[in-house]
């Protein structure tokens, strides 16, 4: 189970939960199921970054969990 | 609208364009003469992107008009290095790092050459005056300053 | 983990292969070419800063003797496309309607049409011939007008994304808002020996790149365009051209030019879907070239702010509590760089509890756009300044506060996941171990320290290495050269085929010569596309050794690589080492060319930061002050071409230096900006600078075969606060509104002296 933290402008919409468990084995099957689980936040869920153990994805694509991967969602970055 | 036509010398070759009153030297020598290493940062004398001699002063191309070139002597970026040798100054600018984007370096080595000319050996502040009136907006001057001021030692050694 | 090697070619400061053609001039920039038959195109601009645009009127223009084309926005499709790049990505719509308004106009020099003719002059002249009725609006020039209850509306349409504040709905300028937060705040702050609120304020300042915007583009029958211009992404600009100008991006190829600096400002397209639309309608090729004020009024800078930072500190300077409100300026659309701002205010620091909310707000300026670090020295200003006021009040020295709360591999980042191996400690440790600092100082002579962050990004690289058959190779990446990455590209290969620097060619590719390759920017040349480059001479070299294997009638693995140079297994018959050159003389003897490439995305992974120690004079009765002497110490993973590492760590402090002392946007009432020149628009020059010392920390990034962490961006993060809090070393004041400039600092001056006279 990865365990999922969500930014906390979002927990407004997630009745306070700020961090869950999510069996997936990919990112895309992972934010799916969080837009499930949350529906009033599965629009902003794709607009995110993902950062997968320590490393920050702009676009996560298809990355592959582990079974104990800590995962957050984060706003994208610009650079300069 | 009738062009005037202009003789003068660049770079020690004499030439002759066609200009119309109010075009500023710099558009003549980009636009008309192919010269494009004399860059346009503000057209307003002040980024010396465009530094340029005019018989041997110091002056921003753009505040220049191109029939004030009649008779004179134009010394453009492109005139600098001799042959297949580079200029003491523009080799010091490799060796230094002097250059990141490199859009500001052709007014930078122009303006610098005025400086040596005029004062072989110059002090840092009197470098960073000199070059005060040259925009460089990547290197912070620290390599420009140390490339001119190398520049001046080795041509004072190779003079003597 | 990254093993330990040795380098023969990194770390060595080889001459630039595209030096020699910039020292002479020769090298081609945005503006420098001409092609057969090309037209002059120049844009109309609004002259309110806030506008519906009632009734545009072309015809006298049009009917002008050697007007070609004339286009207003009506003449370009309103597109939904997204750029996937960055805080909520590139909105193609926004970016259209930028470049080229349709119904409103939303700040002062926003474009409403643009004229093609055989000479610059008619272009102009005809120009001035268009009729534009306007329905004048009460312009918003800044945060706080923005957001009170009765501000003018710039996009009725606009609601609040994010975590919205309670009770907020309906029509805002408020274009998004988001918070971060750790444990119980108010309990924290309960706890706290020592608390300091300030609130502070910068305005909007410009990259200010020498090279000002220029592009030339043809546009055929068949639909197919062209575009020469300088840009920071050529693919960027394939595909925002494509979009806005209504083409398939498969019939767009885009050349980039050199590009003359960019920090972020040349992602974003002004000119060049206009000039391929005018190309359409005359068809012929057209030329654009931005004039200074031009770039000013119309590109982006960055934003205009207002923070307010709280912290709680126990009396042994451990922080214990934080709270952040950042409002950031967005400009005429959404997408001000406030998020990273948010992620990068406490990113040095380990503090258990603290609350962040970040404001992104339209106002009638110009849209922003990324600028070096996009975010984070606003932020980093405010809240190194209030630990520097924290570090006074606990009379601690600066560097030991920062050391004690400093962040290390593990410890959580306030933005959530856990840093891998970082540098803050080391460079910290630097700082307080360098003569700078314990140096001593002049009178009316202050000094002052300041740390800062950013995220280095990585996304998508390519790179192609192509072998000659005399040994030498070339490498061509999608990515601009604009300081110096073509060197470290050609080391990267050098040390990878163990060639010499000097026979390795590298070259930019265009948008069909290349891969793809995200832009030039977010410190990710090195790191990402040279991770690329790296990949494919490694694909060079395992072709080199499957060669070698033929030649020898050996297999494949058994074939080493040492030197440069194929290894035969020990007991091979008649077999010697062979050299590159010697492999590649015999290529078409053994299977025919070699080309090796690489394509990849890599995360954002190597964070870095970065202290700076800044020495400042100040004359009290002028305001007038002079940096005169600063070091740079920064974490950069691996130095490939230490030369250009240095130069990055030395502009990114003289340009933060700029904003800290003397640049800003000026305003007047109408929402006009009174200083769009370099006269008036002070940027650092010579004279006002002494040599900038650099000192280099290498802590490897695990990430990149090297190490490479990126270095452009972080050197802009920590000068505004090191030199604010040098101010008020120096003079006692601690000033919270940029810049520093001399009227400012002098009306501050002399209110202090009068309190303590009438006191």
């Amino acid at each position: 189970m990865a365990t999922v933290h969500l930014p906390s402008g979002l927990t407004q919409y997630t009745g306070g939960v700020e961090t869950i468990d999510i069996d997936a084995a990919r990112v895309p099957e992972l934010i799916a199921a969080l837009g499930h689980r949350f529906p009033q936040i599965a629009e902003q869920l794709g607009e995110m970054a993902v950062a997968i153990d320590g490393e920050i994805y702009q676009d996560p694509g298809y990355q592959l969990l582990r079974a104990d991967s800590d995962v957050h969602l984060v706003p994208r970055i610009a650079g300069g | 609208m009738t062009k005037l036509h202009i003789e003068t010398t660049i770079n020690g070759e004499p030439r002759e364009f066609l200009c119309d009153s109010h075009e500023t030297l710099l558009s003549a020598l980009r636009n008309g003469l192919g010269l494009t290493g004399t860059k346009e940062g503000c057209a307003t004398g002040d980024c010396g992107a465009c530094s340029i001699l005019l018989d041997g002063r110091l002056v921003p191309a753009c505040l220049v008009l191109a029939p004030e070139a009649q008779g004179r002597a134009v010394t453009t970026i492109e005139g600098l290095s001799s042959g297949d040798a580079l200029h003491p100054l523009q080799q010091k600018f490799l060796e230094h790092a002097a250059l990141q984007c490199g859009v500001c370096t052709p007014g930078f080595i122009v303006a610098a050459k005025a400086l040596l000319d005029a004062k072989p050996n110059p002090s840092e502040d009197e470098t960073r005056y000199w070059l005060a009136g040259n925009l460089c907006r990547c290197t912070g001057y620290d390599k420009i300053i140390r490339a001119v001021l190398d520049a001046a030692s080795e041509m004072k050694e190779s003079a003597i | 983990m990254t093993t330990p090697r040795e380098f023969k070619y990194v770390g060595t400061r080889p001459i630039r292969h595209d030096g020699v053609d910039k020292v002479t001039g020769r090298a081609s920039y945005g503006a420098d070419v001409v092609w057969p038959g090309m037209l002059h195109g120049f844009v109309l601009r609004s002259p309110h800063a806030h506008a519906r645009i009632v009734s545009i009127d072309t015809r006298a223009a049009e009917a002008t003797p050697g007007v070609k084309a004339v286009l207003t926005g009506k003449d370009l499709p309103e597109t939904t496309a997204t750029i996937a790049l960055g805080e909520a990505a590139i909105d193609l719509r926004d970016v259209g309607d930028n470049m080229l308004a349709r119904t409103k106009v939303l700040y002062h020099g926003h474009a409403v049409a643009a004229v093609a003719a055989t000479t610059i002059d008619i272009a102009r002249e005809a120009a001035e011939k268009i009729q534009v009725v306007y329905e004048v609006l009460e312009p918003v020039t800044g945060i706080d007008r923005a957001i009170a209850a009765d501000a003018p509306i710039l996009h009725p349409a606009l609601r609040t994304k994010g975590a919205a504040s309670p009770g907020a709905a309906g029509p805002t300028n408020i274009a998004s808002r988001l918070e971060f937060k750790r444990g119980d705040v108010d309990a924290a702050f309960a706890e706290a020996d020592v608390v300091v609120e300030r609130e502070f304020r910068t305005p909007m300042v410009h990259q200010g790149y020498i090279e000002p915007h220029a592009c030339i583009a043809r546009c055929g029958e068949d639909g197919r365009a062209v575009v020469w211009c300088t840009t920071q992404g050529p693919f960027v600009v394939r595909d925002a051209c494509a979009a806005i100008a209504g083409l398939d991006p498969a019939h767009v190829k885009v050349i980039p030019s050199e590009i003359g600096g960019g920090f972020g400002g040349k992602i974003v397209v002004y000119l060049e879907p206009m000039a391929i639309a005018l190309s359409r309608k005359a068809q012929r090729p057209v030329k654009m070239v931005m004039g200074r004020d031009e770039v000013f009024r119309a590109t982006g800078p960055t934003s205009g702010s207002r923070v307010r930072v709280k912290l709680g500190a126990k009396r042994d300077g451990t922080l214990v509590a934080a709270t952040a409100s950042l409002w950031y300026e967005a400009g005429a659309y959404r997408g001000s760089p406030v998020g990273a701002g948010a992620m990068c205010a406490l990113a040095a620091y380990k503090i258990p509890s603290f609350f962040i909310e970040a404001h992104d707000v339209v106002v009638n300026k110009p849209k922003v756009a990324a600028y070096r670090a996009p975010g984070s020295p606003i932020a980093a200003f405010a809240v190194e300044s209030v630990v520097d006021e924290i570090a006074r009040e606990l009379k601690m020295d600066p560097i030991e506060l920062r050391l004690k709360n400093a962040n290390a591999e593990g410890d959580k980042a306030p933005y959530g996941p856990k840093y891998g191996p970082i540098g803050l400690k080391q460079i910290l440790e630097a700082a307080r171990n360098h003569p700078h600092w314990t140096s001593p100082l002049a009178a009316n002579q202050g000094r002052g320290i300041a740390v800062g962050f950013w995220f280095n990004a990585g996304m998508n690289s390519s790179a192609t290495v192509i072998l000659d058959t005399d040994g030498s190779a070339a490498v061509v990446t999608g990515n601009p050269d604009i300081g110096g990455t073509r060197a470290a590209q050609a080391i990267m290969v050098a040390e990878e085929l163990g060639i010499p620097v000097e026979r390795v060619r590298p070259g930019v590719g265009d948008t069909d010569g290349s891969g793809y390759t995200d832009l030039t920017g977010g410190s990710r040349v090195c790191y990402a596309t040279g991770m690329a480059v790296i990949r494919a001479a490694e694909d060079v070299r395992d072709q080199l050794k499957a060669r070698a294997a033929q030649i020898w009638n050996v297999a494949v693995d058994a074939v080493g690589w040492e030197n440069g140079r194929a290894i035969p297994p020990a007991g091979t018959e008649k077999a010697e080492a062979m050299t590159v050159a010697g492999l590649a003389a015999k290529m078409a003897h053994t299977g025919g060319p070699i080309v090796g490439r690489a394509s990849l995305y890599a995360p954002m992974a190597g964070p870095a930061f970065g202290a700076h120690i800044c020495d400042l004079e100040v004359d009290s009765e002028t305001g007038q002050s002079k940096v005169v002497r600063y070091t740079v110490f920064q974490d950069v993973g691996r130095a490939v071409h230490p030369g250009y590492v240095e130069g990055q760590m030395q502009g990114g402090a003289a340009q933060g230096i700029g904003w800290a002392l003397n640049e800003e946007y000026i305003y007047d009432a109408d929402g006009v900006m009174e200083n769009a020149g370099f006269l008036d628009y002070r940027m650092p020059v010579a004279s006002d600078l002494p040599m900038i010392d650099t000192v280099i920390i290498e802590v490897p990034n695990p990430l990149h075969p090297y190490g490479v962490r990126g270095v452009g961006e972080v050197p802009i993060v920590p000068p505004l606060a090191a030199v604010a809090n040098a101010m008020r070393d120096a003079t006692g004041i601690r000033f919270t509104e940029l810049p520093l400039s001399p009227p400012r600092v002098l009306e501050a001056i002399e209110a202090a002296s009068a309190v303590s006279v009438g006191a």
